[in-house]
């Protein structure tokens, strides 16, 4: 799957990181850093920790989510 | 009534082309679509590749932990575009209203988006670039690259100039236990984008974290082995230094050569165009039908006395596809402009960057909250009393309250948020390095009130 994150967007609250730990980590206290194209058995983990971002910063493919 | 110029016809049965399918290109497509327009579509990039991000190539992947084909971007919506892929625009004629491609064929439009971005700066000597072991970064597979030469090893790797992409790097060499040597000219990292007050705090995050940091130094020369791989590098202080690996991270050019002889305002520091990405030509002219947007563009900002700035930023590709495709099949009393607060971030040394407006066209920096000595604190740049730019280390949030005063031109020193006061609140000179010395161009530019000024008139490069 495919996502991006706004980084400009993003504050490091790290919600999304215990919820995609595989995908989504942190780089010291503040810096996200993540995989953009996560393997397929990631997507469930994905989409939950973009749903729980307080400022919805990780954007998923949209195409994908139709499927 | 309707002729392919009006709006609405446009609109359902106009012909649109984007060159550069890349980030600008991809999320202009995406615009258009959502704009409601249904006329044929087509995307030129010379990158075989479908539209990738760039930013996570000097972070996770020369890492190693992402492959540098992983950075695909994620669609919005079907585009349903010709895409057009490893074949590179090579002319634009105004008046037959076509691209040309390097294949020969011609590519008709009714509206054109010139989204062709940057490339980096090579190392000015052609034969000691050529030598193996010598880098730059710019596209997936030049990280594909330099992430392999990182993966074996080197002894030591060099980087030439210390901005954000070079921090980065570096940063990502003393994660993976390289030994490295930052060259750069200026008297501090990132000096060229943030000035030499935060320069010398990103100066002790280099030293702290193990990186061999030389500044005021330029390399003269790089020598290889008998097998033509670098082993060698000269420094202007009369010093060598023995290398495997050497990045030149020397800023970018813009990529206009395939826009020569279609007299537009094409120059140094790109494409000029109005607020509303509209193209100039060289007169100072706007155009109806060529727009500009992402890396390559350059427009006036009202919050910086007017002057073109060029953005070298995510954000800037993101926001100004937006405007440019709405612009492009919008009736002329609904267009918008692109008047963004420019906005970036930069992660090195376990430490979050950011900034937002221009602290280059400030003269004055005072930082407004936290502690230097954590490296967590924000500051503030100012000009003539009032704030144009700031700074947040480990501190994003405060961002967005600085970006709110920067967008109504607020006092400087700004109201401290009274929240987290630093000891020292002095405003002090931020001491940004005269311009015109390369490696310390930031990505942030104000290049002046003319449209065609700055080598606008074409001069080709000898190839
Ligand atoms: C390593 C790296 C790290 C970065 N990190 C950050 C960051 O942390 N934060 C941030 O805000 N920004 C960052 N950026 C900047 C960001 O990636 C750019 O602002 C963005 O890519 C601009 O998009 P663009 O589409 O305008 O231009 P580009 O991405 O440069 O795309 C232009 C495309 O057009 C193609 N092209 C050129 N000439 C032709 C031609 N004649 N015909 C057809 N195609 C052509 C090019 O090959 C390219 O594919 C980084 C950039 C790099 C390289």
């Amino acid at each position: 799957m495919r996502i991006v994150v706004d980084l400009n967007r993003c504050q490091g609250y790290a919600q999304c990181v215990p919820l995609a730990p595989e995908v989504l980590k942190l780089n010291g206290e503040e810096a996200l850093t993540y995989n953009p194209n996560p393997d397929d058995a990631q997507r469930l983990r994905v989409l939950r920790a973009a749903a729980a971002c307080p400022v919805q910063a990780i954007i998923v493919d949209q195409l994908d989510l139709k499927k | 009534m309707s002729s392919p110029t009006n709006g609405n016809a446009l609109k359902d049965k106009g012909r649109i082309v984007i060159v550069g399918a890349s980030l600008t290109g991809l999320r202009a497509a995406e615009a258009l679509r959502k704009e409601g327009f249904s006329g044929h579509l087509t995307i030129i990039g010379d990158e075989p590749h479908e539209p990738y991000d760039r930013p996570p190539l000097s972070k996770q992947v020369l890492k190693g932990w992402v492959p540098a084909d992983h950075t695909k971007l994620p669609r919005m919506l079907e585009v349903h575009a010709e895409w057009r892929l490893g074949v590179a625009a090579t002319g634009l004629d105004r008046a037959k209203k076509v691209v040309r491609l390097a294949d020969g064929d011609e590519v008709p439009f009714d509206r054109v988006l010139l989204a062709t971005g940057v490339r980096a700066r090579q190392w000015p000597n052609p034969a000691q670039a050529a030598l193996e072991g010598v880098y730059t970064l710019r596209t997936s597979n030049d990280a594909a690259r330099l992430q392999a030469a990182l993966a074996a090893g080197p002894r030591r790797v060099l980087i030439i100039g210390a901005g954000f992409i070079g921090s980065e790097v570096a940063s990502v060499c003393r994660e993976l236990g390289l030994q490295v040597t930052v060259a750069e000219r200026a008297s501090a990292p990132l000096a060229g984008a943030l000035g030499e007050v935060i320069g010398a705090i990103a100066a002790e995050m280099q030293r702290d974290a193990g990186v061999d940091l030389r500044i005021g130094v330029s390399i003269t020369a790089l020598e290889g082995d008998a097998s033509g791989h670098v082993r060698r590098a000269r420094l202007s202080d009369g010093s060598t230094l023995e290398v495997d690996v050497v990045l030149a991270s020397l800023g970018s050019i813009r990529n206009i050569e395939w826009l020569e002889g279609a007299g537009l305002a094409a120059g140094f520091w790109g494409v000029g165009c109005d607020a509303g990405c509209r193209a100039f030509d060289i007169h100072g002219i706007v155009t109806d039908h060529i727009f500009v947007a992402g890396d390559i563009a350059r427009s006036p900002h009202v919050l910086f006395e007017y002057q073109f700035l060029s953005m070298e930023h995510w954000d800037n590709a993101v926001l100004g596809a937006e405007v440019a495709a709405h612009n492009m099949v919008c009736e002329e009393i609904e267009r918008r402009a692109h008047l963004l607060v420019p906005a970036f971030w930069s992660a090195q040394f376990g430490v979050n960057i950011k900034s937002v407006g221009v602290p280059s066209f400030g003269d004055e920096i005072v930082f407004t909250q936290g502690s230097r000595k954590e490296r967590r604190f924000v500051a503030a740049y100012g000009r003539r009393g009032r704030i144009v730019g700031a700074v947040t280390c480990n501190n994003g949030k405060w961002l967005e309250y600085y970006g709110a005063q920067i967008a109504r031109s607020g006092p400087f020193p700004p109201h401290p948020a009274g929240f987290d006061l630093p000891g020292d609140m002095r405003v002090v000179p931020a001491e940004f390095p005269a311009r015109g010395v390369p490696t310390a161009a930031p990505d942030v530019v104000l290049t002046g009130h003319d449209p065609s000024e700055r080598h606008a008139e074409f001069r080709p490069r000898a190839r």
